[in-house]
């Protein structure tokens, strides 16, 4: 009995313990490696719908989850801090919120602390990053290596062509907003690396060449599947690149002609405006529209998330207005109106006749900042469709309503606005007749018809067609008002009556966060 | 121990009988018995002094010598007790009591993968056993031993029953890996995770069947658990059946407790005549015609009931020990309830001449609780307290709600920015759960037969778990009434391993004066969970679109390999030199990295055996301790986070393109350098007794130095897949004192005095955070609170404490009040920025100490035990959430309650970041206040009894204005009350 206890001993030792150390090697359940994600084209196109997704969700796991910390998951996704970082500053929109960073906006003080646009600076280069994996792994060489080869190949090459364009115009945001932000490109590792700054000069010319490199790649305009980059949609940016060339490159280096080029193009594909204006903002936006150049897509069940058009949409009603008509009986959360300067570009502002004018409420002028009911709501965007039916949403507060990132209207008013600032290869004839669609669409007759435009028009039209669409900081910007103290709405900077900030506002600090984690990094001046 | 006085008492008696032939004289015959319990002592020897003849008392603790003169002086003697020494006189009966000796230098200490005798120790050890552990109701183990180790910080998380414990050895080691200590029950290490539906894993271990703690401080006794010592070991070693008749004990105690404190909130009338001073007419209106105090509406008297009872004794060779247990406890906060059995088995058989034993251990528990919504809490707080609890006409179960009614299509919106009915979330959710588990081990330890100096010891443990429960909302409850209501189903098991074997050989050589240890060893852990995953469902049993989970379940495991050996060297008794040797191979590093290695050296210098003190006769023990080791973490990092690996998005996270929506394929962000976390700890201690032991104690002193940290740190943007990520980087030290004093000042027939008393000194500083020096770098924001989003108050900065405030320095009014967003421009630069944010204090005591003392006269014991903390700050994010006027007016249509706070800073709006609200949160506590009544032997010897009645948490002396000063994170928000409790018990044995 001892010996066979020895033994047993011994045996148990043996098989027990030997050959253990290959259980150090524990492979996670459900995810998986490079090799397997990219093994067929459904892969490639579900790591493709992660280049594409990181515009719409802040994370992979429903509502509560986020790719980047330092934020609160529901105000972490692309368009939120786009969104906030566009229309805050700018006479089209103040929160009441007072939630850390956002009463920076209104007051004009922000600082490299700010977490809202340390959000979105990390959102954007963190999209990038994805946009470079996608492209590492989508080589021609390791596509063959995988064994893929005819059309399958060839449709990986478009998906990588698209993957390019979602860069370019996460660094077009970068260039706008941030101006000299670290550059990474999928020729760079992932791992301990420092990106190196760039310039915005750089930048725009690499954005730029990326932008017409990849022109012939993509899908014809109008030819690719819904919500997918084609050759409208690069027009539409270099359009836009363009346009703002002269605030990206310096005084008297604008690149007008090149913008009347490529919206020519853009408005030559076949693009038309939807009949009526406000069913852009609809939660069937997504059909029957062919004004739509590239949208960002979301649904209340199976996109949920608590930035996008669902904040849009919330963040501009309470519980007072009925949010069921807006189609999140479950929502309202009382944050955004507009400064009175805003209904005050409408003659107007009931949508009598000008029929973008939506607004709700009967006190334009905001006295106490903390007040929600002060300030005319924006009721633009809403969570039903054109026939009055909300979509299914768990919880009633999630929007399937599209943004539309790039429509045809924006192509209309940089055709204008470039051939006013001298470029050529357009005229005023055919800008006219391009404003004036956009009037007789608002107007639904041609009462609201010109017969001429100066720049200031432009502008204005731009705040009536294009407001709460995050374009107003840049166009201020272009038009030298943002921070100028000759052209103040109600609570620029921080004061009830309007003042002028220092002229650096016009770029934003590189957060602070990631100017210690990146040596190489120089704030912008100003900050 | 006592295994081992049976055994000689078998041996000695056969010995005597054989030796029994001596001549009469006179006879002297008696009983002993113990003076604490009044049993009988079996095994006692009697000798008459001066000669070489004796006896022992036999199995009912009876004796007898002869050949006794009247001069004749007897000695009483038996381990562990004080002997006696009697003259017979003209007594021929004589009943003795023996006390316990104080000496408990040769009492055996449990140290890792073995026991060594107290004067051999060489680590910095704290054992408490079941005689000193705090009474009372105690729910986990850890609360056994609060208070009553130096350099052991244990803070219980809530008052919620079964609630963990933050137990902190010698401060963190660590800002982002775990800084719990590692728990080993009976050899085995557990796995440290939680499973689902139970309050905390120690939740799931009967404290009636601990035997006693050993807290193991420095690396000398820790260093044998490399990899998972970092942070401090705490082994439990449960009660084992002992040889001699069934003992059977039955404990049983009632408690009652009550919550001692409410947050200070505005009453009905002060928020009335507050609304319609300041109020819009709007705002007047939304009043309410009631006057609830909503926390009075959710907390109750709660009730516990603990139930042991307990087998032990031996069957022919093999001690065993049975015991079951019931405890049933319900909450202060209503519907809570938490109810438990235990069932325990011991085995302990010897085989072959005692060459082999075996001890078995199989536990078993199941726990069914209901929890209460703990949401409730705060929303008591902040609830409009003109606002009735029912409201007749609500369509939310009759509750009163913030909603609105369209008068015109009679469509009901709740306000979405409202805190929902404290009351209806607590008596509107059904929320069960019910965990099962089984742990134990089977130990194999075998004295070779042709070399029993060496010993091998195979030890094989399992743990498994199962979790599961259910959360029912009905579809006209306020809290989930958007989705319609909740009927979620959760089921989680966990599996883990454990296996060890080693070779001990030890041997004397008194020929050199040496003893050698030698320990050579092997373990194997392997933890593995399996989690289910289901879809949400609303009340009516339909998916909730979106929530199907993408797979059916998960299957995390982590697993570690060692390899481990220790060489205990002792020299003429006097000088004990320790060295240790462990490395650690973890699945969760690459295999590059994945080996650690952990060494550690200890000198002990017995100084009172050295000739110079021979004649110190009132030094009983002095004895100097020095170590130095090297320990790991990995604890608390993500199984994975080596590889760059995809992970498929779940089904409310898809992006669409064309008709058609995509999983999203994502990478995620990978560190595939990541490594294990290194602690130096340097340690020097003296240990001490004095005055036959009256006074004893011990004074340490320790260096504590963390590098290779495992920290989130922002990376570079644009180089991984986040802007942040785990790695290691970074350096924290930990220096402090400690000292242990315990005494018996008086003892003096039925009366006895005993104090304890420790104290101990504890700075924790950052050295290093980042990789690359940065003068300018600020340091890492941590410590979210409530209020906007995204909010941190602490900060990690080098040179400072983990967790420091991270405030703006309030400016003051004449009159002494706040005045709003007015804060000191600390850089003098003219303006008030963030870069006038200073770090000001930090949660974490720089001073703790510990007190008890007990009086013992005759059958009565009285005790108490008291804590305190000093220099320890909390955020009091109760005050700066609720205690300003845009949270009672509120601009989103509704009326909050405040804390009376707002009387004295009159703010406005939010000063989340001023440094008003980080508050004094010293204190002083009377955990336990016991009285206990020991009845002695009833029903003619055959039962003992004994009762006690004790007050927990008596009192607290605080100038923390929120609920309660002892929160660990340092930031008081929704804390579950801890409530006083009184308890009655008896102990009965027969």
């Amino acid at each position: 009995m001892k010996k066979n206890f020895l033994k047993i001993c011994a045996l148990a030792a043996v098989v027990g313990f030997s050959s253990c150390t290959k259980d150090l090697d524990r492979m996670p359940t459900n995810s998986t490696t490079a090799d397997i994600a990219y093994g067929s084209l459904q892969g490639y196109k579900q790591v493709l719908a992660k280049v594409y997704g990181s515009f719409a969700l802040a994370g992979n796991n429903g509502t509560s989850t986020s790719d980047l910390a330092g934020i609160d998951p529901g105000q972490a996704d692309f368009l939120r801090l786009f969104w906030n970082a566009q229309e805050l500053p700018t006479e089209e929109a103040m929160c009441v919120w007072n939630d850390p960073g956002i009463p920076d906006f209104h007051n004009m003080n922000w600082t490299s602390n700010n977490v809202l646009l340390a959000a979105l600076y990390n959102r954007a280069l963190f999209h990038v990053t994805v946009a470079n994996e996608f492209l590492r792994e989508s080589t021609d060489d390791k596509i063959a290596a995988r064994g893929f080869s005819g059309k399958d190949a060839e449709e990986i090459k478009t998906y990588r062509a698209e993957a390019r364009f979602l860069r370019a115009f996460e660094y077009w945001v970068l260039m706008d907003l941030f101006a000299n932000p670290p550059f990474v490109t999928e020729k760079d590792p992932i791992g301990k690396y420092i990106p190196p700054q760039t310039t915005r000069a750089e930048l725009f010319k690499y954005i730029e060449s990326e932008l017409l490199a990849i022109e012939p790649l993509v899908v014809a305009a109008r030819n690719n599947e819904y919500a997918r980059v084609d050759q409208g949609a690069v027009w539409a940016l270099l359009a836009r690149l363009y346009l703002n060339a002269e605030v990206y490159l310096g005084k008297g280096n604008g690149k007008y002609t090149e913008a009347i080029t490529y919206s020519s193009k853009v408005i030559a594909a076949g693009y038309s405006l939807k009949s009526d204006y406000k069913g852009l903002f609809l939660a069937d936006n997504n059909t029957a529209n062919p004004e739509i150049i590239l949208p960002i897509v979301y649904d209340g069940v199976n996109t949920q998330n608590n930035g996008g058009t669902t904040f849009i949409i919330n963040a501009a009603i309470n519980g007072d207005m009925n949010p069921a008509s807006f189609g999140v009986p479950g929502g309202g959360w009382g944050g955004n109106r507009s400064t009175s300067a805003l209904p005050g570009l409408f003659a107007d502002r009931s949508g009598a006749t000008d029929k973008r004018a939506m607004f709700y409420g009967d006190k334009p002028e905001i006295v106490d900042v903390s007040q929600f009911a002060e300030g005319l709501r924006v009721v633009k965007y809403r969570n039903v469709t054109s026939t009055g039916v909300t979509p299914p949403a768990p919880g009633g507060s999630f929007s399937s309503v599209d943004f539309p990132l790039f429509r045809l209207a924006e192509q209309y008013l940089i055709y204008a606005e470039a051939v006013k600032r001298g470029g050529s290869g357009g005229n005023e004839t055919t800008a006219l007749g391009y404003l004036n669609a956009l009037r007789e669409r608002a107007y639904g007759n041609t009462s609201g018809n010109i017969t001429s435009y100066n720049l200031d028009y432009i502008l204005d039209e731009r705040g009536r067609e294009l407001y709460w669409e995050a374009f107003r900081r840049t166009d201020l910007i272009r038009f030298e008002k943002f921070t100028a103290s000759g052209y103040v709405w109600p609570w620029k900077g921080g004061v009830r009556d309007g003042r002028g900030v220092e002229s650096f506002r016009t770029i934003y600090p590189l957060p602070a966060t990631d100017l210690t984690a990146n040596p190489s990094l120089k704030q912008n001046a100003g900050y | 121990m006592k295994k081992f006085y049976r055994r000689l008492f078998t041996a000695v008696t056969a010995l005597l009988l054989c030796a029994f032939s001596v001549q009469a004289q006179a006879q002297v015959s008696g009983k002993v018995t113990d003076a604490e319990s009044g049993e009988s002592l079996p095994g006692v020897s009697i000798q008459i002094k001066g000669t070489n003849r004796g006896t022992q008392t036999d199995a009912q603790g009876h004796y007898s010598i002869s050949g006794t003169t009247p001069a004749t002086v007897l000695i009483f003697s038996f381990l562990g007790k004080a002997p006696q020494e009697i003259t017979v006189g003209t007594k021929q009966s004589i009943d003795v009591k023996l006390a316990d000796d104080h000496r408990t230098l040769n009492e055996a200490v449990v140290i890792g993968y073995g026991v060594q005798k107290k004067k051999d120790v060489t680590g910095s050890i704290t054992t408490i056993s079941s005689k000193d552990f705090q009474k009372g109701t105690i729910q986990t183990p850890d609360q056994l031993i609060v208070g009553k180790v130096a350099g052991v910080a244990i803070t219980s998380n809530s008052g919620q029953p079964g609630v963990g414990s933050t137990i902190r050895i010698r401060g963190g080691s660590s800002l982002n890996a775990s800084n719990d200590p590692l728990f080993v029950i009976d050899g085995v290490p557990l796995s440290g995770s939680t499973i689902n539906g139970a309050p905390n894993p120690l939740a799931l271990i009967n404290p009636n069947d601990i035997e006693s703690m050993t807290v193991l401080k420095d690396a000398a006794a820790t260093a044998i658990y490399g990899s998972r010592a970092s942070n401090g070991v705490i082994m439990i070693t449960t009660k084992k059946g002992k040889s001699g008749a069934p003992k059977i004990t039955f404990n049983t105690n009632i408690g009652v407790g009550k919550i001692t404190k409410k947050v200070d909130v505005l009453t009905a009338d002060e928020f009335r005549q507050y609304v319609d001073s300041l109020g819009t007419p709007a705002q007047k209106a939304l009043m309410g015609k009631a006057s609830t105090d909503w926390q009075d509406q959710i907390y109750r008297t709660s009730i516990s009931n603990d139930n042991n009872l307990s087998v032990a004794g031996a069957f022919k060779n093999m001690p065993y020990r049975i015991s079951a247990n019931f405890t049933n406890q319900t909450g202060v906060l209503i519907t809570d309830n938490l109810k438990r059995s235990f069932l325990g088995v011991n085995l302990n058989p010897s085989f072959f001449d005692n060459h082999l034993k075996v001890n078995i251990s199989a536990k078993g528990v199941i726990s069914k609780a209901h929890y209460a919504n703990q949401q409730a809490i705060i929303n008591a707080v902040q609830f409009d307290p003109t606002q009735p609890v029912y409201d007749s006409a609500s369509p939310f179960g009759g509750y009163f709600e913030w909603y609105s009614k369209d008068p015109a299509t009679g469509t009901v919106t709740l306000n979405p920015n409202a805190p929902r009915n404290p009351v209806s979330l607590i008596r509107m959710q059904d929320n069960n759960s019910e965990v099962k588990r089984s742990y134990g081990n089977i130990e194999f330890d075998y004295k070779f037969h042709f070399l029993p100096d060496l010993r091998a010891n195979l030890n094989l443990g399992y743990d498994v778990s199962q979790g599961s429960g259910t959360t029912f909302v009905p579809a006209e409850a306020g809290q989930q009434y958007t989705v319609g209501g909740q009927n979620n189903h959760f089921l989680q098991k966990m599996n883990n391993r454990v296996g060890e074997f080693y070779l001990n050989y030890v041997k004397s050589i008194p020929g050199i004066k040496s003893n050698i240890n030698v320990l050579a060893g092997y373990g194997y852990y392997d933890n593995k969970t399996t989690n289910y995953n289901y879809p949400s469902y609303n009340a009516k049993g339909e998916v909730i679109e979106g929530s199907e989970p993408k797979f059916p379940l998960d299957i995390p495991q982590n697993t570690l390999i060692s390899y481990y050996g220790r060489l205990i060297y002792t020299f003429d008794d006097k000088y004990i030199f320790a060295g240790s040797i462990r490395t650690d191979g973890s699945s969760r590093f690459a295999p590059e990295n994945r080996w650690g290695v952990f060494p550690s050296a200890a000198l002990t210098w017995r100084i009172n055996r050295e000739n110079f003190l021979k004649d110190a006769r009132a030094l009983n023990d002095l004895k100097l301790r020095l170590s130095y080791g090297i320990t790991g973490n990995q604890d608390g990092i993500a199984n994975y986070s080596y590889m760059a690996i995809y992970s498929t998005s779940s089904n409310s996270s898809m992006y669409q393109f064309g008709n058609n929506w995509y999983n999203m394929q994502a990478p995620a962000a990978y560190d595939k350098n990541i490594k294990w976390e290194q602690t130096e700890t340097y340690n020097a201690g003296v240990d001490f007794a004095f005055l036959d032991d009256r006074l004893r104690g011990s004074v340490d002193a320790y260096w504590k130095k963390t590098k290779n940290l495992l920290n989130t740190v922002p990376i570079p943007i644009g180089s991984n897949f986040s802007n942040q990520i785990l790695t290691n980087v970074g350096n924290i030290e930990n220096k402090g004192v400690e000292l242990n004093l315990e005494a018996t000042p008086v003892e003096k027939g039925k009366f006895s005095w005993n104090v304890n008393f420790n104290l101990t000194l504890n700075q924790n500083k950052i050295t290093n955070l980042t990789a690359v020096t940065d003068p300018s770098f600020v340091g890492n924001l941590t410590g979210g609170i409530t209020g906007g989003t995204g909010q941190s108050i602490q900060i990690h900065s080098v040179g400072y404490n983990t967790f420091a405030y991270y405030v703006y320095k309030q400016v003051y009014d004449a009159n002494g009040k706040p005045v709003e967003g007015v804060y000191e421009d600390l850089n003098k630069d003219g303006v008030i920025n963030e870069k006038d944010m200073y770090r000001y204090k930090s949660p974490a005591p720089k001073v703790f100490l510990g007190f008890g003392t007990s009086l013992n006269y005759d059958r009565w014991s009285l005790s108490t035990s008291l804590r305190a903390n000093l220099g320890n700050y909390m955020y009091n994010n109760v005050a700066s959430n609720f205690g300003v006027r845009r949270n009672i007016l509120n601009p989103l249509g509704l009326l909050n309650n405040s804390t009376t706070d707002i009387y004295n800073t009159n703010f406005f709006n939010n000063q989340y970041q001023s440094d008003y609200y980080v508050q004094n949160a010293s204190f002083l506590r009377m955990d336990n206040l016991s009285l206990g009544y020991n009845f002695g032997s009833l029903f003619k010897n055959t039962a003992h009894l004994r009762l006690n009645a004790s007050c927990q948490n008596v009192f607290v002396i605080t100038k923390y204005k929120g609920l309660d000063p002892e929160i660990s994170s340092g930031i008081d928000y929704n804390l579950y009350p801890r409530s006083r409790t009184f308890t009655l018990g008896a102990n009965l044995e027969f």
